[in-house]
């Protein structure tokens, strides 16, 4: 998986295939929303995806990655069960976190998807925490930890960029910028737009991508990943992209003022989920639809069938 | 000083609570190679005032290692580790620098098993020493745990002897959840009997350090040591204190507190922390609404002044409470006369030693 070839047929299908994945559940999200069935705050991914599933792609199934509250996307792409997804969103004991976490909280140990956080930046030192102990452990796992360019300019980032480049540490730092912290722009919190060359300062690796290129970000993450494997210690990737819905909820918000509709159409006609569709053969694109839109019914169905938690649930899990 | 009476231990050996706390952690480390332990200045010549010393040479820097003065990061890593399996101890010279982990320890240490449904732990302890005298000051002096007790899953012990530091150091280690472990720089040099071999002092257990039944007072770490002085100043006009130290303040031992305060119906918290929504208020309130109503119930707490610690001796003499002043409201609180008075010279001898600097 580390030295992928984008050109390989089964490469975009299984690339396709986890780019629809994302889009549609957040597209069904957004439709049962109004319905009021989502017992959450949802922070959709529609638009972003193909940052979390560039890089997922490259990671082994046990390998680490850490999300942020926008986390609906990192979690499908590191294989999170769309059932167990869809049950926390509607506050289910069959939830991925029985239901006390919610949207916000996506958490999936058996698949290394360690718990989303809602408090921005606070998923990434804990990332690297992990990513300590697997460079102890010495298998060549790694974790990718996303974040936001709101949480690149928290402290603790700062702070955890150095120490990672200091022990070496095997984590990809992936900075998704979709140039908005809830509706501030950059401009009114950057004084300078050199967030990759800062980080290169502290002694790692990094690039920037704006293309929002499915196949640039995976490339640029492979070799990378490979040389994190080795011993290499820590890259960072910041990866501009674009959050087409509202910050919070599943509406467009264009009219508010904030940001233009122009700026969104010129990300969607880069729409990877688009591009990546017109690039397979139409037969085994519908079939990966067809079972895609399948599975979505499922995790709906289970959703709705799943029980609420019991009453005595409130005070379980207060220590383990 | 003696030793607490109910500190119950076969040990021949005295060790002082900081060699306690070494060796607490290094058998921890020999036994699990999970353990670490990280955080400024850990593996430096001082050692934590020599609570780490010893570590590096034995384990190794993988083992025991500095950090960057990072203390919101290194706690997230802390946590990190610990969701991977390890049991990171994390190290802070005061109290005070907890204050930048605040994020960490509050919404992800203390939440991360809840909120992710139980299918996450965070094995890990943080260890902060509080500071008296010589000048800490403002910023190095703080008994901070009344702002952990109130964050549903952290633990928060604080231990003030070296049996105890031992023991819950070792339970500290081996527990499943995050642990704040709050130590008191005056209680460093202090020896009581510790066994040799690991021994874990359970958390939620109260420690009875003096049995008696005219005053419950509950001494709560560092303030342990000085109602235990207070009481023996108690003792010469009769007055039979039955002392009680927490040992840990989550989970806390209210039913031995409760059993108490039914027989003596006297109830004195002395807290090393401000008094206002503290541990003290805590313990108060949950005896009040057990014991309220049943009979008379006289409630007293202390603790620091309200104000910001200052750095002068001529001030610092009356922040803290001390023997005397403990003596002199359990006095008046059990009915004694009032203007009271413990001999100037048995007050004096129960003063507990200055610490002289420089840090």
């Amino acid at each position: 998986m580390d030295n992928p070839d984008p050109i390989l047929p089964e490469t975009i299908a299984r690339l396709y295939r986890s780019l629809y994945r994302v889009r549609r559940i957040e597209e069904r999200v957004a439709a049962i929303y109004p319905t009021d069935r989502i017992k959450s705050p949802v922070h959709l991914s529609i638009g972003q995806e193909a940052v979390a599933v560039g890089i997922c792609d490259l990671l082994r199934a046990d390998d680490i990655v850490s999300g942020t509250y926008r986390g609906h996307a990192t979690y499908l792409a590191k294989g999170g069960d769309p059932k167990a997804m869809l049950a926390e969103m509607f506050g289910k004991v069959g939830g991925c976190a029985r239901g006390k976490g919610g949207s916000m909280h996506l958490v999936g140990l058996d698949q290394g998807i360690l718990g989303c956080s809602a408090v921005v930046g606070t998923n990434v030192p804990v990332a690297a925490g992990y990513a300590l102990a697997l460079k102890r452990r010495r298998r060549g796992q790694v974790v990718a930890v996303f974040y936001g360019d709101g949480a690149s300019e928290e402290g603790c980032v700062y702070e955890t960029l150095n120490f990672a480049a200091l022990h070496k540490l095997p984590i990809l730092f992936v900075c998704e910028n979709n140039f908005f912290a809830i509706h501030e722009p950059l401009h009114r919190r950057w004084a300078a737009d050199q967030l990759t060359e800062r980080v290169a300062t502290f002694g790692m690796p990094a690039k920037r991508i704006t293309s929002g290129d499915i196949f640039e970000i995976r490339d640029a993450a492979s070799g990378l990943i490979a040389a994190m494997r080795e011993g290499g210690g820590p890259a960072f990737l910041e990866c501009h992209t674009y959050r087409w819905r509202e910050h919070v909820g599943p509406a467009e918000d264009y009219a508010a003022g904030y940001r233009s509709r122009a700026d969104m159409e010129d990300w969607e006609r880069r729409d990877q989920v688009a591009r990546l569709a017109a690039l397979l053969p139409d037969a085994e694109r519908q079939q990966i639809d067809a079972e895609i839109e399948a599975e979505i019914e499922a995790a709906v169905a289970y959703a709705e069938a799943s029980p609420f938690p019991a009453a005595e649930e409130l005070h379980a899990h207060v220590f383990a | 000083m003696s030793s607490p009476d109910t500190v119950v231990s076969t040990a021949t050996r005295s060790l002082r609570y900081v060699d306690a706390l070494r060796e607490a952690v290094a058998q921890e480390m020999q036994r699990d190679d999970d353990v670490f332990c990280f955080g400024l200045d850990v593996d430096d010549h001082k050692a934590i005032q020599g609570s780490t010393q010893g570590l590096l040479e034995a384990f190794g820097p993988e083992r025991c290692f500095t950090t960057p003065l990072s203390e919101d990061a290194m706690t997230g890593v802390a946590i990190g580790a610990a969701m991977a399996g390890m049991r990171p101890i994390h190290v802070h010279i005061r109290m005070d620098f907890l204050m930048l982990c605040m994020n960490q320890l509050v919404n992800m240490a203390a939440k991360a098993h809840y909120m992710y449904g139980g299918s996450v732990k965070v094995p890990m302890v943080v260890r902060s020493m509080i500071g008296k005298s010589w000048g800490q000051g403002a910023q190095h002096s703080q008994g901070l745990h009344a702002m952990f007790m109130h964050v549903p899953g952290l633990k928060v012990v604080a231990p003030s002897n070296a049996y105890d530091a031992k023991g819950c150091m070792i339970a500290a280690i081996r527990d499943d959840n995050p642990v704040i472990f709050m130590e008191h720089r005056l209680l460093y040099p202090i020896e009581a009997p510790v066994p040799e071999e690991p021994f874990t002092v359970a958390f939620g257990r109260a420690r009875h350090m003096r049995r008696g039944s005219d005053i419950t007072i509950v001494g709560i770490s560092n303030m342990a040591v000085e109602c235990l002085r207070a009481a023996s100043l108690l003792e010469e006009v009769g007055l039979s204190v039955d002392l009680i130290d927490p040992v840990s303040l989550v989970p806390l031992d209210m039913e031995t507190i409760i059993a108490s305060v039914a027989r003596t119906r006297r109830l004195l918290v002395v807290d090393n922390a401000w008094v206002s929504a503290g541990a003290g208020a805590e313990i108060a309130a949950q005896v009040a609404e057990q014991l309220g109503g049943s009979g008379p119930l006289s409630i007293r707490r202390m603790g620091f002044a309200p104000t910001t610690c200052p750095t002068t001796p001529a001030l610092e003499a009356h922040f803290y409470p001390n023997p005397l002043t403990i003596a002199k409201t359990a006095h008046a609180l059990a009915g004694g006369s009032a203007g009271w008075e413990p001999d100037p010279e048995r007050a004096r001898l129960a003063y507990q030693q200055a610490f002289k600097g420089p840090f």
